[in-house]
């Protein structure tokens, strides 16, 4: 039965911007969907309000929108491409939810668009609490027991028969936002009136607790003739209470018996077909009672999810793709499995490895908020490994997380085998409560003698887990008595059994003598002949040969299978002269997603293994992140499912001996690497290592721009404490403080005085001679310009410069930023471009280079150079309608900027705004107030051909909704309060109603604006928490008092961030929203493909040319 | 040769190896009768983690020769388990072997098919002489293992579907009738006989070389012919009986039984490659065009070109069009090469004790 015929057009929503429970997995599943289903034929209409995703690449899909994913929006798409078809199930809940509301709305009826993938009916039936447990009901299943509620009172009459502790969850949400477990009846409230107003439908469901019950996930697909497979088996590590976005997760599920799984299969299967997902993926999650066995089902979500994202990766099933194919009328027999290519997709994958997921948190970055695991989803990435065996994988997936372990133990700053500093009743509540540091909380017990029963009581961690946890700890004992002389005490019979157990060169180097290094541990265990063998993923634990070199490393065998099957028929044709001829170069990703480094720079890898592809290179991608599109078997010609670390990634390299090593592409991860694989033989390609350490380091770097005429602010380094506050007292506050090589500002501070300077080198004492904090004069009021470069050694074409909407001072990564500026003048322009021509050349740039100046004046100041790709080229990109970083991988194997066709669009005809996201809503009682350590976890560009329209849209797609009429909230430090005079006067001319406290309402009443007076929060009742709690007021202006924040901005701002209130923070953003508000009330908003606005370049280029 | 560590039993193991590839059902393959001969290798790296459980027992003993795995689990982990698998083992004379390139074996055996090999503790002894041993050692297809097997004595089972952990009946009787029918054990696995009496089927157990007449003397309604290990050429007296049986009383077979009643038709078996043993083969009903996951053990085959007109093919394997399920268009008979009882596997092919029903009560459609 081949696909349907009556469909011509689909639409596919994505998921929009990267937050916390919605990552780049939807970019994987959503362009695996484009692909395939325009490879079929079908015209594919495209929305995503997210720059830095593979999809919204113009090539995806033949109409493709950035533009905000909201039903209004939407709905405008709607009109203009007339789709046959939308297909929510690929974006996660954004386009779910989206969807839903079109129909809701009529929009579908009304255009007559087919919701396929699932139904309305199905979706309401599986996302709605009580339609969910009805649905069990009638299959025989068991649910918890539960109760609805859509109010507070409501809440605590379900309370009366649930009985506390219980789990309360929030209808139509993701990630878990908003639910939790209360365990008294304070929590109770909190979640309860947190969780009504997340909840799109204020649904809450009040649930008997199961925490401590072990959590599965199946991973099932269905055709339309319903045939049902299950794809994959997750188990998690972490009992029930912990998300399982946050938990430890292991596929497959390894303490089930036979029985006991075939009921889960049979229960997934039922569900499904009850539920009546007709065609495509789902995932249904279980508890089960270790005392008894008992089943229950926890929920099913009628879509792909981070979870199928992993089971794809784990099994090499492309979930997402088979699902899309399934949406338009193929069914599983029809289908091919694209690894064996000889066998079908109807089958269920069988593993002969184990993966081990590990969550990477981001509690660093929040110091207020708290680290307790719970029911709702607090992670920002994670780290997929494959191993042998559990021991391999567990120890593969901690090294990759890159959280300075090296594996199991080897916690940073801790020695191995380490017990003394801990006895067992300070190591229980450890174990009790989740964390983000739980895990090694384990070993700690296992050090001190705790058994695995004692262990297990505290955590509800399976034994199975536990004991496997032991042996790591028993055998890192058995590696430290035979290391206590050195390296060489350990013998080939050791080493095998170590390695075999995961562990990796550091952590044997750490049981070695002071001086050892993992380079001394790696030379050993080469000498002694131990390497890893490269095996396959292959769906089919080597049942039918494997098409697809999608491999992992591991000690479990001897067997290599690199290039066990030809690779000829999967490489794309490639004329006999293009310079690639089948030469390996490698591209190292980024490892885990986290604050600071996401999808943007999986994208630039992405591009980089493409571009190569189409040039004949056979590319090679070694990455640990199961989310993203770099990690799919499909995007290079060769994966390596591998931790980024020196070890595995010289494994790799020493395997396959390739012609090029590219270090620039993902992020600080590979950056980090690339001294030591350059020092080891690795052939890095692009700029320079010596370059890259050039721009790093501050001194190289201040000699450098002063020998080219490029000013700094006034700056100095400190090894010490006392050598901090002497640089400051020179330098003149306020100053910018950091540590050397870090990404995402981590631990950057504004400081405006000594006390605080004091008081930050308490909180952040690891720097040194050899890694200096640095301390620069912070220049006040000044605008800050991101531009990215392109360089081929020779010439050095600008791809974009973006004005920054907030003053320096605010990370770039959380700043919105418009390109092009949309204040500065011509001049400026002109004196950054050739200042950042005359650096790129002095840095010998080879590829691509991001550098960040600061606008005083007339006076152009250097903050950053990044001799790398960084997290605007995605942006820069789409705003200019070429591929920078595809373009600069061409460069970096030795093409020019000529061949490539580079073309400088410093002016495009329209404005493209980059706006951040942040998770301060997941994060309860942080203040959302702005700084230079990044905190956004994604962004959105909004494009327009007026600025204020762009800036709109970037607001909406960024989540915040924009009100058209009501209360605005105002209040704004002293030194604000002339300059917000006439903007709030413009507001009142559009019709808001204006709220403030006392000061700032009577300068902007001496000014002539009508303004409501409110409390503050110490002044009485009702005051502006209850404003904001009631959602009285819309929109919140609020710029923070310069020094030290107010304990009452503070609440203001967390509680905005809690209640889903846009709050404004400063003053030129307050100015950007006016202006955008002002034209959109003017006419409607515009929709346009960004096809047609890349048309534009090429119509004004070719008038150029005719001139 | 490879180096592992050894656990279970201290003895030698000699045996043919083959791969399964189920990620769960460890226990009911070890209890599988139709193992005899076979040493098996599991893919599955982590095996003996939930333990063992008496419920789980798809015979009385372990038949198989020896185990191959990546990891044998030193403790498990399940509220049902009532042992260690290592003790399990020993206990029942099995040797196993643990800590060898699993991966790299399955692929060796995918690419060159099913080899004898030796399991021992010797480390004294030559590569050459170790070969030798298992030179003289014999292949699967000379021995008669389905007499090893089988039970000595006709008997009376009367266990349905006892265990909660169990799937929903497959189909009730609708019937008055309580049909009577006699299974042979050509090495039955247990969940075939639970599932026929969870039908309400009155089921008897009579030993595989008990002639058709001995059965039908007994008048049953039925005749069921089980699964069974080695090549189905060596269990004449069966394809003898069933020769006989299917002209007299519907039949359904199940793997064994399935080639047995092939070769009553005329049709003939072969040895596969490396077969199928696993929980995850994909399964054409060529009748309703719907796939079912199956769990599969079998290195023999039916050979379609052989199978003459009187038979159907009703079933066929999606990734490699072997054949998976036969009917008689004239007679009431019908067999499936995979196993429908699953224990382990999926329970996607439950219905097809159903169809056996409808055939004792004379409803069922004939193709």
């Amino acid at each position: 039965m081949p696909r349907r015929e009556d469909l011509k057009s689909i639409l596919i929503l994505g998921s929009g911007p990267i937050v916390i429970g919605q990552a780049c997995e939807f970019d994987y599943s959503g362009v695996q969907a484009c692909k395939s289903l325009r490879a079929d034929g079908y015209r594919i209409v495209l929305i995503n309000s997210n720059p830095a995703t593979i999809m919204t690449d113009p090539e995806m899909a033949d109409r493709t929108y950035i533009e905000p994913i909201t039903p209004d929006v939407v709905a405008k798409i709607i009109e203009q491409e007339r789709p046959d078809a939308i297909l929510p199930t690929l974006g996660g809940q954004t386009a779910l939810n989206c969807a839903m509301q079109l129909h809701d709305q009529g929009v579908l009826d009304k255009f007559d668009v087919e919701m396929i993938g699932a139904t309305p009916e199905a979706i309401i039936k599986a996302e709605g609490r009580q339609e969910f447990r009805e649905a069990m009901g009638k299959i025989g299943l068991n649910c918890c027991r539960s109760k609805l509620a859509y109010s507070m009172s409501e809440a605590r009459t379900a309370l009366d028969d649930i009985g506390l502790p219980c789990v309360i969850r929030p209808g139509f949400t993701m990630g878990g936002s908003g639910g939790g477990i209360a365990y008294n009846l304070e929590e109770f409230e909190d979640i309860c009136t947190r969780g009504l107003m997340m909840s799109l439908n204020s649904e809450l469901l009040i649930e008997e607790s199961i925490v401590g019950w072990k959590e599965y996930e199946l991973e099932v697909v269905r055709d339309k003739n319903d045939n049902c497979i299950i794809v994959c088996s997750i188990e998690n590590f972490d009992a029930m209470g912990v998300h399982t976005g946050d938990s430890i997760t292991v596929a497959p599920a390894q303490t089930l018996s036979d029985r006991e799984y075939q009921l889960l299969r049979d229960a997934s299967i039922a569900t499904l077909r009850e539920i009546g997902v007709d065609t495509g993926g789902s995932n249904v999650q279980f508890a089960i009672n270790p005392r008894d066995g008992r089943i229950i089902v926890i929920e099913m979500n009628p879509r792909v999810s981070r979870s199928s994202a992993l089971a794809s990766k784990a099994t090499g099933f492309p979930i997402a793709k088979i699902a899309a194919k399934l949406a338009v009328g193929y069914t599983l027999d029809e289908l091919d499995n694209d690894i064996t290519k000889i066998t079908k997709a109807c089958f269920e994958p069988t593993i002969d490895y184990c993966v081990v997921k590990f969550p990477r948190w981001a509690f660093e970055k929040f110091p207020t908020a708290d680290p307790v695991l719970t029911t709702q989803m607090k992670s920002v990435g994670e780290c997929m490994a494959i191993g042998g065996t559990f021991k391999e994988a567990m120890q593969k997936a901690l090294r990759g997380l890159e959280t300075g372990r090296n594996g199991y133990g080897n916690v940073p700053g801790k020695p191995n085998c380490s017990a003394d500093e801990f006895d067992v009743e300070s190591i229980r509540p450890h174990l009790a409560t989740p964390r983000d540091d739980r895990i090694d909380w384990i070993r700690n017990a296992m050090l001190v003698g705790m058994s695995v029963e004692d262990i297990f009581e505290y955590t509800n961690i399976d034994p199975w887990f536990l004991d496997q946890l032991e042996e790591l700890v028993e055998h890192e004992k058995l590696i430290v008595a035979a290391a206590a002389k050195g390296v060489a005490g350990i013998d080939e019979h050791l080493m095998r059994h170590t390695k075999q157990f995961g562990f990796s060169d550091r952590q044997i180097a750490a049981a070695c003598p002071d001086g050892t290094t993992d380079w001394d541990v790696r030379a050993h265990r080469k000498t002694l002949g131990i390497i890893p063998a490269f095996k396959r993923v292959d769906t089919c634990a080597g049942e039918y040969p494997s098409q697809t070199p999608y491999l992992y490393s591991t000690y479990a065998g001897t067997e290599d299978e690199v290039e066990s099957a030809p690779t000829a028929g999967v490489i794309p044709t490639s004329t006999p002269t293009a310079p690639g001829n089948g030469k390996r170069v490698v591209v190292l990703g980024g490892g885990p997603n986290r604050i600071g480094q996401g999808i943007e720079f999986d994208y630039c890898c992405v591009h980089a293994a493409m571009a190569l592809r189409e040039l004949g290179y056979e590319t090679v991608m070694v990455n640990s992140n199961p989310e993203t599109v770099s990690t799919d078997f499909d995007t290079s010609d060769m994966l390596f499912f591998e931790p980024l670390t020196h070890e595995d990634v010289m494994n790799v390299i020493d395997r396959i001996e390739p012609h090029g090593v590219i270090v620039q592409f993902g992020g600080q991860t590979p950056l980090n690497l690339a001294r030591g694989l350059k020092d080891h033989g690795a052939p890095l390609v692009g700029t320079s290592v010596d370059s890259i350490d050039t721009a790093e380091d501050r001194e190289l770097f201040s000699k450098l721009i002063t020998k080219i005429g490029i000013d700094q602010p006034p700056n100095g380094l400190a090894a010490t404490a006392e050598q901090a506050l002497a640089a400051a007292a020179t330098i003149g506050y306020p100053v910018l403080v950091r540590p050397s090589f870090v990404l995402g500002g981590r631990a950057m501070e504004i400081v405006y005085d000594k006390t605080t300077l004091a008081d930050y080198l308490k909180r952040n004492p690891h720097f040194s001679k050899e890694s200096p904090l640095l301390v620069d004069k912070f220049l006040d009021a000044a605008i800050e310009v991101d531009v990215d470069a392109i360089s081929d050694g020779n010439e050095v074409i600008i791809g974009g410069i973006m004005e920054h909407i907030e003053e320096a001072g605010i990370h770039s990564g959380d700043s919105s930023c418009s390109l092009p500026p949309y204040t500065l003048s011509d001049g400026i322009i002109q004196d950054i471009s050739e200042k950042t021509r005359t650096l790129a050349k002095a840095l010998n740039v080879v590829g691509l280079m991001n550098v960040q100046w600061a606008v005083r004046g007339a006076k152009v100041f250097i903050i950053e150079a990044n001799p790398r790709a960084s997290r605007t080229v995605p942006f820069v990109s789409k705003a200019i309608g070429q591929p920078l970083a595809k373009m600069a991988a061409r460069v970096m194997l030795g093409e020019t900027l000529k061949d490539v066709g580079v073309i400088e669009r410093l002016e495009p005809p329209f404005f493209s705004v980059k706006a951040p996201v942040f998770p301060f809503g997941k994060f309860q009682g942080v203040d959302t107030v702005l700084g230079p350590e990044m905190k956004s976890t994604g962004e959105v560009m909004g494009i327009d051909a007026r600025f204020g329209c762009a800036f709109a849209k970037a607001m909406v797609g960024a989540g915040n909704t924009l009100p058209r009429d009501g209360k605005v909230f105002v209040s704004v430090r002293d030194e604000d309060k002339r300059l917000i005079l006439p903007l709030i006067d413009r507001m009142a001319g559009l019709g808001y109603e204006i709220v403030a406290t006392a000061g700032t309402a009577r300068a902007l009443q001496n000014a002539g604006i009508t303004v409501e007076r409110v409390f503050k929060i110490h002044e009485g009742r009702p005051h502006v928490l209850d404003l904001i709690v009631n959602r009285e007021c819309r929109l919140i202006i609020n710029t923070p008092s310069g020094r030290r924040e107010r304990s009452d901005d503070r609440l203001i701002r967390s509680s905005a961030a809690t209640h889903c209130i846009p709050c404004i923070t400063t003053l030129a953003a307050a100015s950007a929203t006016i202006q955008g508000l002002e034209m959109w009330m003017k006419q409607p908003l515009e929709v346009t493909a960004v096809q047609d606005h890349h048309k534009a370049f090429a119509v004004e280029e070719t008038e150029e040319q005719m001139q | 040769m490879l180096v592992g560590r050894g656990f279970g039993s201290e003895a030698d193991g000699f045996g043919e190896l083959i791969f399964n590839t189920s990620m769960t059902g460890y226990q009911e393959i070890l209890t599988d009768p139709s193992y005899r001969g076979q040493m098996v290798l599991f893919t599955q790296p982590h095996i003996g983690n939930y333990g063992v459980c008496s419920e789980d027992e798809e015979s009385t003993k372990l038949w198989m020769s020896g185990l191959v795995v990546r990891e044998a689990c030193q403790r498990a982990s399940n509220f049902r388990s009532g042992s260690e698998l290592h003790d399990y083992l020993a206990q029942h004379n099995v040797p196993g072997i643990e800590g060898v390139d699993t991966r790299m074996l399955t692929r060796r055996i995918r690419d060159h098919g099913e080899q004898r090999v030796l399991i021992t503790r010797d480390m004294e002894s030559s590569e050459a002489a170790l070969i030798e041993r298992i030179k003289q050692s014999p292949r699967v297809a000379d021995v008669d293992h389905v007499l090893k097997v089988t039970t000595d004595t006709q008997y009376a089972w009367q266990k349905g579907y006892e265990s909660e952990f169990s799937a929903p009946a497959p189909h009730l009787m609708t019937g008055q009738k309580k049909h009577r029918i006699i299974a042979y054990d050509f090495g039955i696995k247990r969940n075939i006989l639970r599932s026929l009496t969870a039908c309400g089927l009155d089921v008897t157990v009579v030993p595989a070389n008990t002639p058709a007449e001995a059965v039908l003397e007994q008048k049953p309604d039925g005749v069921f012919l089980s699964n069974g290990p080695g090549d189905p050429e060596v269990c004449a007296y069966g394809i003898e009986a069933a020769k006989r049986l299917v002209q007299a009383v519907p039949v359904f077979g199940i793997c064994l039984g399935h080639q047995l009643l092939a070769h009553v038709f005329g049709g003939k078996t072969y040895k596969m490659g490396f077969g199928h043993h696993g929980g995850n083969q994909p399964v054409i009903d060529l009748t309703t065009d719907k796939v079912e996951i199956t769990s599969q053990n079998h290195s023999y085959a039916v050979d379609a070109a052989s199978l003459p007109d009187s038979v159907v093919v009703t079933h066929k394997n999606l990734n490699d069009d072997t054949v998976e399920g036969l009917r008689h268009k004239e007679l009431p008979v019908f067999s499936v090469q995979y196993h429908p009882e699953a224990a382990p596997g999926p329970h996607d092919s439950l219905y097809l004790f159903k169809r056996f029903i409808e055939m004792l009560e004379g409803t069922g459609t004939r193709v």
